[in-house]
């Protein structure tokens, strides 16, 4: 009951001294501001960076060449073979789904369309491992690998550049790959983008038919991709693969490895170091402009209890507890905060759909984020606003009744 | 019995002061502003303080209504010592037990006089139904029905201090105290004023005045006249002189 009225008491010396109050939260509205962009920024490139894990595969491993080490010298790039991929397979039991991939950009012919598009020779279980489905036709086989056929599975962007052909008449016709004739046997549906990776602009056709055919010979894989069934199983198939390629390579124990294998968060990591040096900058913003804006607060509310220093005294020789002009002040502080807390996060949440308009950069300002930050500002209300209202509380009546 | 024969003279007290001081202390210099008080006031009184400036009438008005407290003595307030209550203790006796009526009114300005008179018992925790019946009854009982939701500054001093008179009122106190309620007001106000507190009185209303004028002491039933803060005369006034 008296809460409700010093609530209302409070309200209405705020709205006394509309444009003072407003001027006085500024400071509170950019911190808070700051905060809820910050956090819609680092939420939404989260976001982008576990859809892009996903898409790359949460549990596929990547294997690279590193460089080759003899006694601690560069003898320069190590190089991966189809003999690595062969072994990896082989050698791990059934834990992992591999395959090599070999890629090259080249001229596509269909019909009188061209286009210069990314070949990749794989083996089938790439399919797999990336859980590819397909919009039209089939894959192609262990078989069809072995027998270094001319087959090719198209992206789904790729009968868009040969034409527009629609699928189910493109799979059973032939396009030329750098000259060489291939049967389409089937199309992929829609991937999207995973960081650099662009499946759906791709061509896929047997690693070994890429090497022996249309790359002229060329043994060097550019990667070789492994996955597991589930995610638990990844530590163990991290060593399993170092054991065999450290065999393979002919590496002994405690010495570095001419290859490396990362899970699809290292390969993004780099990105988010970004975003995280830009998140921090924001946090610095947010910090400093909070404790300005609790410095205006607490200035203005000093000046609010030395204006009404005449008032208290009346309210005290009226019965009025400590509590009560203590809690009449602390309110207000409160109010003024949480009021340049909900300006604020109006501020934050378009200055984060600016953001996200202008740079193209995904943002999200989840209700938690909302609820912390408001609760945030009212704790700066209440810390900053605690030594005025005490000054409130303490002033004598006499003294408060007498003063001009 | 002894015990009932000092309870029912405790009950028809209402103020009892001992040896009551205040002093101030002003660097090297002690003002002794009110220097050793014994004084009793009983129920359904009428007292004017009266004495030169500077006799510590004010201050005493404010250590009897709890504003202030002494630096010696000991204060009785129906029955109770509130010479040592904590300043909350002393906060809840202002709000319960004592109207007080000041020289300048003290209404807060931006509050309507309807809401200036309910100040006490929103402190008093008071709901709001309860409480603005309370305010009204007493703003039609100084006459200002037609006013309640005017703000100070819109009103004359007479309507002001019938405003703080309200407001003194509203709580039911034991003990109305007024120190100097004429002093703004001119001469036909003041009657006014000082009618209303005769009235309140006569309907059992204990009142503590303070005043430096005969006039307006005429009003009250008993004189106490303080010179350097000590009591010099306390008579009780000639029916003659209450009625002229
Ligand atoms: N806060 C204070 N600090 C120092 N001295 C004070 C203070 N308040 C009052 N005094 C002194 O105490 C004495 C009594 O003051 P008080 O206000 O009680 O007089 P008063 O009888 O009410 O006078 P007036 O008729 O002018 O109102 C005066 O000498 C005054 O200067
Ligand atoms: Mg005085």
């Amino acid at each position: 009951m008296l809460l409700f009225e010093i609530v209302m008491v409070a309200m209405g010396a705020v709205r006394a001294n509309v444009l003072r109050s407003v001027l006085t939260t500024l400071g509170i509205v950019i911190g808070i501001a700051a905060v809820i962009t910050m956090v819609a920024l680092g939420e939404g490139a989260q976001q982008r960076v576990q859809e892009e894990i996903n898409r790359m595969g949460t549990t596929i491993l990547t294997i690279r060449p590193g460089q080759q080490m003899w006694g601690g010298v560069s003898r320069g790039d190590a190089q991966l073979s189809v003999e690595d991929a062969i072994a990896l397979r082989a050698g791990s039991d059934g834990l992992l789904k591999v395959s090599p991939e070999q890629q090259s950009r080249m001229q596509v012919t269909y019909g009188r369309y061209n286009s210069n598009t990314q070949i990749m020779g794989v083996w089938p279980e790439y399919f797999e491992m990336y859980d590819h489905q397909l919009e039209a036709g089939r894959f192609f086989d262990q078989g069809e690998v072995q027998g270094r056929r001319r087959v090719a599975v198209l992206g789904y962007n790729v009968p868009e550049t040969l034409g527009g052909t629609p699928p189910e008449l493109l799979v059973g016709s032939t396009v030329q790959i750098r000259g060489i004739i291939f049967e389409v046997v089937g199309i992929l549906e829609e991937k999207g983008d995973a960081a650099w990776i662009r499946p759906d602009d791709q061509i896929f056709i047997p690693q070994s038919t890429a090497q022996y055919r249309v790359m002229g010979g060329r043994d060097r894989l550019n990667s070789i991709y492994a996955s597991t069934e589930t995610p638990e199983e990844l530590d163990q198939a991290f060593a399993a693969i170092d054991g065999i390629m450290r065999r393979e390579h002919r590496i002994r124990v405690g010495e570095d490895a001419d290859f490396n294998i990362r899970n699809s968060a290292d390969l993004l990591e780099t990105r988010n170091e970004a975003n995280q040096t830009f998140a921090l900058l924001l946090a610095g913003i947010a910090a400093i402009s909070l404790i300005v804006g609790g410095i205006g607060i607490m200035n203005i509310m000093l000046v609010s209890v030395t204006e009404r220093t005449r008032e208290i005294g009346v309210r005290k020789a009226l019965g009025a507890t400590k509590r009560a002009i203590m809690t009449q002040f602390l309110v207000e502080a409160l109010f003024l905060c949480t009021l340049g807390g909900l300006l604020g996060v109006a501020a934050g949440y378009g200055a984060s759909e600016l953001v996200t308009r202008m740079a193209e950069w995904d943002t999200s300002v989840a209700p938690e984020a909302v609820f912390t930050a408001i609760g945030f500002s009212a704790a700066v209300g209440l810390f900053f606003g605690l030594w005025p209202a005490r000054r409130a509380a303490m002033l004598d009546p006499i003294d408060a009744l007498r003063y001009e | 019995m002894k015990a009932s024969d000092e309870e029912r003279r405790n009950d028809a007290v209402i103020i009892r002061t001992e040896g009551l001081t205040k002093h101030y202390v002003l660097g090297a210099e002690t003002v002794r502003a009110v220097r050793q008080i014994d004084l009793t006031i009983e129920r359904g009184e009428f007292v004017a303080i009266m004495g030169p400036s500077g006799s510590g009438k004010s201050t005493f008005m404010n250590m009897i209504g709890c504003l202030d407290t002494p630096t010696a003595g000991k204060y009785w307030l129906n029955g109770q010592l509130v010479s040592d209550l904590s300043d909350d203790q002393l906060a809840r006796v202002r709000n319960r037990e004592i109207g007080f009526v000041f020289q300048t009114f003290n209404l807060l300005p931006r509050a309507t006089a309807l809401h200036n008179v309910e100040l006490p018992l929103i402190y008093a925790g008071v709901g709001s139904k309860e409480r603005r019946r309370r305010a009204e009854e007493k703003l039609e009982l100084v006459g200002l029905a037609d006013r309640m939701d005017h703000k100070p500054p819109e009103m004359s001093g007479g309507q002001r201090q019938r405003v703080a008179v309200a407001r003194a009122l509203v709580n039911e106190p034991a003990l109305l105290l007024a120190d100097e309620p004429t002093g703004n007001l001119d001469s036909v106000t003041s009657e006014e004023i000082m009618a209303q507190m005769e009235t309140l009185n006569e309907n059992g209303q204990t009142i503590v005045l303070v005043t430096h004028e005969h006039d307006i002491a005429a009003h009250a039933r008993r004189q106490v006249h303080l010179k350097d803060g000590l009591v010099e005369q306390d008579f009780l006034n000639e029916p003659v002189e209450t009625s002229a």
